[in-house]
């Protein structure tokens, strides 16, 4: 590969460790700016906790992970939504008695300043602010499509609409890197096939997308790269023609072959 | 007299007093999921500070209106108290946010008996009585009275429990903190400092403390280094009936507990007049006769209600009137 294309972010060397079991083995992977990266594996391969450590809500046990050039500050999760990774959540997790415009305001928080003090004093830099937050919550929830939800709470959407909240809440922290754990899992094939429109529609847009996804085909369709996980080990990261064929992979995922 | 419209006004007061209080408890259980034992104490910070603002600005002789007088003294209580709040969270909860939860909890209480004997020292041990520098006109209403304070401390506490609620549901940091509250993980994930979220809510929990001080320091016209210790057990009764965490409870439950003192203590002696009752009355002929009244309980046994409805509420309903059921919150 040319080595022009810029690097967005370079994982050297990530461990983490529960108890006796190693979740992640030194692992190594490079993702590209505007690039649809792919993180597959069997379950319990270390895929979530790979972005759990990324995101900084677990503590890791070595490695260190270069994003945008800087090395990240993974012991705060504020910091890592500061340097521009936002993610969504295998089992979603939002705010549940929040509505679905306040829960994708609170993601506008890290472009913003939230001072305990302006808040009570109402100065009109504050309140201007505020009115810029809801109007761009309520443009994030249009562009997911939802924007007839925005006064509903979270937790009384369908699961659907919770996922695409969810990216709307990530969206709105204007993240360089859209982390997505499974966005897919529970959908069907309408649904899924609106969800691939709209991460290459993020993608169009300048965003670059980590994807971890059981769905291969819709990985395999959509990603211009894939890793796999296994037992915390990358054993393979390729486009997904390559990865497909790899003996390693194969064997991964019990003999099978993947892809379809 | 109408007994029983007098108790309602006095307990609504009261109980004012006592839902601001339970705001400072839930607001910081509802984000830390630490009861903080010492905001009783923080109230009574507010209140000694207002007095001695107070009785400084009396001292001075300027010919102010009663009023700016007192307002003098909530400025100079709102933040001390913030400063206090702060510094607590600061200096001895922070460091135990990942310990035990039961470290923080006997922190709070070592907390409370520090302020305490800081307030014993700065203030003495004798009970500071408010300065009376206004008149506090009394007005009738359908066979009660009201006073003027008892209108201002009402007004007041709908007040500021009206501007917490615009504050938490429609600010960007009221979002933030419920955000925290919710999942203070997630919440840092969406770029939320959870320490600043978490000191700024000590912060308003510390300013409404002030002015519940000075509310119940001018309407019991007294002030007292161990005051915050009741006020604060009441308060604390008074979050756990409305639900824990729960803003709107803590303002119900403050409401209901004064009013359930309120009128506990006025019928209290009725109740348990031995002469009202026909089959003790007899044995006791001779003193009813003499006296009219055998009382067995009188209004001093006010404070047992609000602990009475605190054991009642965790026995039959811990999570109280408002709360959420504890599973919803794991």
């Amino acid at each position: 590969m040319s080595s022009s294309v810029a690097v967005l972010l370079e994982a050297c060397n990530v461990g983490k460790s529960f108890g006796g079991v190693q979740a992640l083995k030194d692992v190594s992977l490079t993702i590209r700016a505007n690039e649809i990266y792919g993180l597959i594996g069997p379950n319990g391969a270390g895929k979530t906790t790979f972005f759990n450590v990324l995101t900084g809500l677990y503590p890791r046990d070595g490695g260190e992970v270069l994003f945008d050039g800087r090395a990240l500050d993974l012991a705060n999760p504020y910091r890592v939504a500061e340097a521009g990774i936002a993610r969504t959540f295998q089992n979603i997790r939002l705010f549940g008695s929040m509505t679905a415009l306040e829960n994708v305001m609170v993601g506008r928080h890290v472009r913003t300043r939230a001072g305990v003090f302006g808040a009570i004093l109402r100065t009109p830099g504050q309140r201007a602010e505020e009115a810029a937050v809801k109007r761009r919550a309520q443009e994030l929830l249009h562009y997911v499509g939802i924007p007839h939800r925005a006064e509903a709470l979270a937790r009384h959407l369908s699961y659907g609409d919770q996922r695409r909240l969810e990216i709307a809440r990530a969206l709105a922290t204007e993240p360089k890197l859209l982390a997505l754990d499974e966005p897919a899992a529970g959908m069907n094939a309408t649904e899924t096939a609106g969800l691939r429109q709209l991460i290459e529609g993020l993608r169009a847009d300048g965003l670059t997308v980590l994807l971890i996804e059981h769905d291969v085909k819709l990985v395999m369709g959509l990603c211009d790269r894939v890793a796999v996980l296994d037992y915390g080990e990358k054993i393979a990261e390729d486009v997904p023609a390559v990865v497909q064929k790899d003996p390693k992979v194969i064997e991964a995922y019990l003999g099978g072959s993947i892809g379809g | 007299m109408d007994i029983f419209l007098q108790q309602i006004i006095n307990g609504l007061t009261t109980g004012s007093v006592y839902a601001i209080v339970a705001l400072g408890y839930t607001m910081v259980y509802g984000v830390i999921q630490l009861i903080n034992f010492a905001h009783g104490d923080v109230v009574m910070v507010g209140a000694m500070v207002a007095f001695t603002v107070i009785m400084g600005v009396v001292g001075m002789g300027l010919p102010l209106p009663p009023f700016m007088i007192v307002l003098a003294g909530v400025l100079a209580a709102i933040p001390a108290c913030m400063a206090v709040g702060f510094l607590l969270e600061r200096a001895a909860y922070r460091p135990l946010r990942h310990a035990p939860r039961l470290a923080p909890l006997i922190t709070a209480i070592g907390m409370s008996i520090i302020l305490q004997q800081v307030a014993l020292l700065i203030w003495g041990r004798d009970p500071r009585a408010f300065p009376q520098i206004m008149d506090n006109p009394s007005f009738a209403i359908g066979g009660a009275a009201i006073s003027a304070v008892q209108i201002a401390i009402i007004l007041l506490s709908v007040a500021l429990m009206a501007g917490l609620t615009w504050f938490v549901y429609r600010t960007k940091f009221g979002i933030a903190m419920r955000a925290t509250a919710e999942n203070v993980n997630i919440a840092g994930l969406m770029g939320i400092d959870a320490n600043r979220v978490i000191a700024g809510t000590f912060i308003i929990a510390a300013a409404l403390g002030a002015v519940a001080g000075v509310m119940y320091g001018t309407y019991y016209g007294i002030a007292h280094y161990t005051m915050g210790f009741i006020l604060g057990l009441k308060a604390f009764s008074a979050a756990v009936l409305g639900g824990i965490g729960n803003l709107a409870g803590a303002m119900l439950g403050g409401l209901l507990l004064g009013l359930v003192e309120a009128l506990g203590a006025g019928y209290i002696g009725e109740f348990t007049d031995l002469c009202r009752w026909p089959v003790v009355s007899a044995m006791l002929a001779e003193r009813c006769a003499a006296d009219g009244h055998v009382v067995l309980f009188g209004s001093n046994y006010q404070d047992v209600f609000a602990f009475a409805v605190l054991i009642l509420v965790l026995v039959f309903r811990p999570s109280g009137l408002l709360g959420e059921r504890v599973s919803e919150r794991a």
